[in-house]
């Protein structure tokens, strides 16, 4: 704790100011300043958010870095920040992510640049408030404050089928979390007029309140995640969405759900979460199994790689609802790497998209000719996306395997099975796209990576290999959060 | 750290370091600087892996973390070293075998644009077979497992304009993704039922976890060691290629010759038989995966081997070799013989070494000919390729006095005096196994050096021995060829292997081997009197007759075998199965699960359907407000009208 500093305020509002002078800079005559503050902006975000990190004390689960303020009197809704070694982690990865996003669409977007640009840092900013809210109104502004920025990116800067992808993706959201807000004022009402999250946490609930909550919350982070069956809104987003904004949809905004499942289902209604798990791990696997072979089969290569998204998001799902350290950090590490990974492979996407106008990987082939350095890229994250040890795919999906070996064998061998599919659809889709002879004449004038695409591939290629040969570093912070939280779910709230 | 511990890190990282050099300076330094670099650092490897080998001897095993990967659950999951007799043996093997590919790959891939490239993936493949052998538990195991995959992956697609080098590199790396996945499974019950993942801890507790059961289906227990064993040794067919996960193998020999002989015949093949001994205080105690193991090593040895008659890609013979001779290891484990697995392991490392980087020097000298019946009488212009070659041939059938053959002896006699459920199959394949290779080795060495030239006039004209570069590892590996053998009193019947191999009292085919054993010349007396050794004479002699004395009878043959040969020729059809079947199915079913899953019901009937209701349901909301008053006020007179009917008239 840095004197009573407010950090997280710091974290939360620097890219959000920063968005704002970046949209301040107006039309496209001033597209170099808005980039220029857009960079700044971000990597000043992402350095504010370090200390997070640096100054976190890992031998506590209390809330660190808090912040209470009144915000609304007559509601008691509080302006409430604070994280722990849940919450920490998917701050960073955002903080991460916004440089590399601005720095990935620096030439390549040249159409109201000022608007693409601030939409991302600000974006960056809510999200930042959604992991570190401690107030269920304040989070709930900032969760659903989060599809403006992406509703205007795909919307704006997206492909053909644009405003269908668009407006799928924002109904389909949006309708999930307007139960949220219900299970929200119920909760109010039961705590005798509180919105605080961790007094919802100590909160006792009977087994049928507890099981309505959970379907209004599971309804907003199934879809946010997104679990099988209300995955289908991903792959047109994706395939609309610029390459930036298919980057921070699969790497940040996926684990917003997630974290809801840690920071709301789990810990406030730990019976439901026991009553149901085994309809979650149902919908997890078969998000591994199934979502496995259907990415097998695509021709388009950013549906694909969202496909692969959904099969790797059930390991985090998978690992909520086996209630070990294994699945718990497992899904964690799983969070954490997932972003690494999908933002490489769609920036992967996207650098040759940039170059070719097409996603179809039949349009592709043999384009190690051409970009030989990239090919070397794409390489390494192809192999950390098929889950290869000493990247971090690998990391999560150990562990959930062993968390899933300690309920059942079962469990462990459908989701071992992402060894074959992971690997199949993902080698699969790189043999036919860079390996082989150079059959259309248009690959044949592609041109290999310059120095800002090997900057933002590099960067990544140094997290996806530390965090598969080095995992301890961030493992280590959160044991005792997720120590505290699995004792809790134990506990029955029921009287 | 002591010293010696400095030197194993130093074994696995020097050629780590080569790899790195070479991949991402390789432009930057040249070829040239390249291939001396990772040549002087693979010196460094075998240097220092000969001094630990040189320290084990003396006694000093070593058991110990380097660093702690990760912590979860209160378990560590370390990344560590276990310095032994099996692990000093092996590393000597790899990082020898290694430098000579090395030096061999200068001459033979001198003119190929991927040159630094090349280096750096043999560099990076020795590197991680290194962390494999010298691991002391099982997730770095799988850490080194799934590198040497990679790496394999990589170098056999290494010509990546080829469709059938992406096409085989693709289904290696697939196949043994399948073996893979039941390795994991396994390493997963090994961690929930011993707690840890410490080969040491876990053999320690083995007796104890030996009575527990596991209901894999409500019902039927299984031993859970059996399960185990079992799943652990589905990721050891994979790797080492043994029926029915061998189908990645022959493919393979679409990668570049040098690391036919590296990878796919004298090192990472046999990562699955190194897993397997260093796993026997787990096998040991379970008899039913012993069998498994033994049949499927009979299987794979005999009808393998089969297969090579009928092959006349050069390369592809010494594959089918290997699986076979890969076979008879695996049948040496099941037969509880983990050190005779060892030792042919090591004898076939070298003479299969030479074989195919042999079979590279005549392709070289061919002008990347590989099909036989376009080579013969090679033998006047390639002497040193042709002596070596035969060296190496005579081990492979067995010939008394050269290595492969007291490590194949000691193979057979070890599964005759086993006596679990499957030894007598096993007995039989390795012995009917002896007469097919002794055939298909001379077959190859007679159709390629003996007889009349089949070539065309160019290149018969430009028929040369290979640079030194390739003949000297050649030698290097010949020496090993002739005298590995007699390392056989010390290695299977000393207390070599004492302390790192455990074999079950019960389980007597080791002791009854060493109560046989006279030394080696008895050994050698002996064996003219067994089946064994007449039968590779008849093999021997049957290979001259039907390729030398006649040859126009194998053709004859080939027509009256009819169905029997066309079975060997397409490989009993398990490509094409596969294909069909796991390929062909999965890609029907994930077009079945998106087309109608995903489109029809998901997307089509629940999204679409729930927005076509809201859409159809407020049209109808909407043609009642159309803003026009007098629809307002003709609505208005309607309702009134109907309601002073009902007043009036109810």
């Amino acid at each position: 704790m840095l004197f009573g500093f407010p950090l997280l305020s710091l974290v939360i509002w620097l890219p959000i100011l920063a968005g704002v002078a970046v949209l301040a800079t107006g039309g496209d005559r001033n597209a170099p300043l808005a980039r220029m503050i857009a960079l700044v902006g971000s990597v000043a975000g992402f350095l504010v958010a370090i200390p997070l990190y640096t100054s976190f004390d890992p031998l506590t689960s209390t809330m660190q870095f808090v912040e209470n303020h009144v915000w609304i009197e007559r509601f008691n809704v509080h302006y409430h920040l604070g994280v722990d070694g849940i919450a920490m982690p998917l701050i960073l990865l955002n903080a991460f992510t916004t440089p590399l996003v601005v720095i990935a669409g620096w030439e390549v977007i040249t159409r109201r640049v000022s608007q693409y640009m601030g939409a991302f840092l600000i974006m960056s900013g809510i999200v930042n408030g959604v992991f570190s809210s401690l107030d269920a109104i304040l989070f709930y502004v900032f969760w659903e404050a989060s599809l403006i920025p992406m509703f205007l990116i795909i919307g704006v800067w997206g492909g053909p089928n644009r405003v269908y992808a668009a407006i799928k993706f924002f109904l389909y959201t949006l309708l999930g979390s307007l139960l949220m807000l219900v299970a929200f004022i119920y909760l109010y009402q039961v705590s005798e007029g509180s919105f605080s999250i961790l007094e919802y946490h100590k909160l006792p609930l009977s087994m049928a309140s507890q099981i309505l909550i959970f379907i209004a919350f599971l309804l907003a982070f199934a879809v946010k995640v997104p679990m099988w069956p209300v995955h289908t809104w991903l792959p047109d987003a994706h395939v609309e969405a610029p390459t930036g904004g298919s980057v921070v949809l699969a790497a940040i905004l996926l684990k917003m759900g997630g974290y809801g499942f840690l920071r709301f289902s789990l810990p406030i209604l730990p019976d439901a979460s026991h009553q149901l798990a085994g309809m979650m791990i149902a919908l997890s696997l078969i998000a591994v199994v199934y979502i496995g072979l259907v990415a097998l089969v695509q021709a388009d290569m950013k549906k694909l790689i969202a496909y692969s998204s959904v099969a790797h998001m059930g390991f985090v799902t998978l690992g909520f609802f086996l209630f070990n350290n294994y699945g718990l950090e497992g899904a964690m590490v799983q969070m954490v790497s997932h972003g690494f990974i999908s933002a490489a492979m769609f920036l992967c996407i996207g650098v040759m998209y940039d170059r070719l106008h097409s996603r179809q990987i039949a349009d592709y082939g043999g384009v190690a000719h051409r970009m030989p350095v990239f090919a070397a890229f794409f390489m390494l994250f192809a192999m950390a996306n098929s889950g290869l040890p000493g990247t971090s795919g690998f990391v999560g999906e150990f562990m959930v395997i062993m968390a899933s070996m300690k309920v059942n064998f079962w469990y462990a061998f459908l989701a071992a099975t992402t060894l074959i599919t992971g690997a199949a659809y993902t080698l699969w889709m790189y043999k036919r796209v860079i390996f082989g002879a150079v059959v259309h004449p248009a690959v044949e004038e592609m041109k290999d990576i310059g120095a800002r695409e090997i900057l933002v591939l590099t960067v990544l290629a140094v997290a996806v290999l530390g965090m598969g040969l080095y995992p301890l570093p961030l493992t280590e912070v959160m044991h005792t959060t997720v120590d505290d939280l699995l004792a809790h779910v134990a506990r029955s709230k029921l009287q | 750290m002591t010293e010696m511990q400095n030197l194993y890190l130093l074994v696995p990282l020097a050629p780590l370091a080569g790899a790195l050099i070479a991949g991402l300076l390789g432009r930057v330094i040249g070829p040239a600087a390249s291939h001396r670099v990772t040549i002087a650092l693979m010196f460094v490897c075998v240097a220092a892996s000969i001094a630990v080998f040189l320290d084990v001897l003396k006694g000093n095993v070593y058991n110990g973390t380097v660093y702690t990967w990760l912590t979860s659950g209160g378990v560590r999951f370390e990344v560590g070293f276990l310095i032994d007799q099996l692990s000093a043996t092996m590393m000597v093997v790899v990082s020898f075998v290694s430098l000579m590919v090395h030096i061999y790959t200068i001459g033979y891939m001198h003119d190929d644009p991927g040159y630094q490239r090349f280096f750096s993936y043999i560099s990076l493949f020795t590197f991680s077979m290194l962390m494999l052998v010298m691991s002391n538990n099982f997730l770095q195991l799988f850490f080194g497992w799934e590198a040497v995959g990679l790496v394999s992956y990589l170098l056999i697609g290494f010509w990546y304009t080829r469709p059938t080098a992406i096409y085989a590199n693709l289904k290696a790396f697939l196949v043994n993704r399948v073996g893979d996945f039941g390795f994991l499974l396994g390493i997963g019950l090994v961690l929930v039922y011993f707690g840890t993942l410490d080969y040491a801890a876990v053999f320690a507790q083995a007796s104890n976890v030996a009575a527990e059961t596991i209901e894999i289906t409500s019902g039927s227990p299984w031993a859970i060691l059996t399960v185990i064993c079992i799943l652990l040794f589905v990721g050891a067919m994979g790797k080492s290629a043994q029926f029915p996960l061998h189908v990645w193998l022959p493919d393979s020999m679409e990668g570049p010759t040098p690391i036919s002989a590296l990878i796919h015949a004298a090192t990472m093949v046999t990562a699955g038989i190194f897993m397997v001994a260093r796993m026997s205080p787990l096998f040991e105690l379970t008899e039913t995966a012993l069998s498994v193991v033994l049949v499927i090593g009979g299987i794979t040895t005999l009808f393998m081997a089969l297969v090579a008659i009928v092959q006349y890609d050069i390369k592809r013979v010494v594959a089918y070799s290997t699986l076979s001779q890969l076979g008879y290891m695996t049948v040496a484990l099941g037969a509880s013989a983990y050190p005779a697995a060892i030792f042919h392991l090591m004898t076939h490392a070298f003479f299969k070494a030479v074989l195919f980087l042999g079979a590279g020097s005549v392709i070289i000298a061919m002008h990347h000919e590989q099909d036989m019946r376009k080579m013969g009488g090679l033998k006047k212009y390639m002497p040193i390729t042709y002596w070596t070659m035969f060296v190496a041939a005579l081990a492979s059938a067995g010939v008394p006095g050269l290595s492969g053959f007291f490590s194949k002896e000691s193979i057979i006699e070890a599964v005759h005096f086993a006596d679990i459920p499957g030894a007598g199959f096993a007995y039989f394949c390795a012995v009917a196994t002896v007469l097919v290779t002794a055939f298909y080795t001379f077959r190859l060495l007679f159709m390629t050096f003996h007889g009349q030239p089949r070539m065309d006039h160019h290149t018969e004209e430009h028929l040369h021995e290979s640079p030194w570069v390739v003949t000297l590892p050649l030698v290097a590996l010949a020496i090993p060829t002739i005298g590995a053998g007699w390392l056989i009193g010390p290695m299977l019947f000393g207390d070599y292997f004492a302390n790192t191999i455990q074999i079950a009292p019960q389980h007597e085919a080791m002791a009854k081997l060493a109560a046989e054993f006279h030394g080696i010349p008895e050994m050698m007396r002996h064996a003219l009197s067994t089946i064994p050794f007449w039968l590779s004479v008849v093999g021997i002699f049957a290979a001259w007759y039907l390729y030398i004395a006649k040859p126009d009878l194998p053709g004859k043959i080939k027509w009256a075998a009819g169905p029997f040969a066309t079975l060997l020729e397409r490989k009993y059809f398990i490509d094409e199965l596969y294909s069909w079947l796991f390929a062909g199915g999965a890609r029907l079913l994930g077009r079945g699960l998106w087309k109608f899953g995903d489109v029809k019901v998901i997307d089509g009937f629940f999204v679409n359907g729930t927005a076509g209701l809201v859409a159809g349901a407020s049209t109808l909301m909407r043609r009642f407000q159309t803003g026009y008053i007098y629809h307002y006020a003709f609505t208005m007179i309607v309702g009134v009208f109907i309601l002073m009917s009902l007043w009036l008239f109810w």
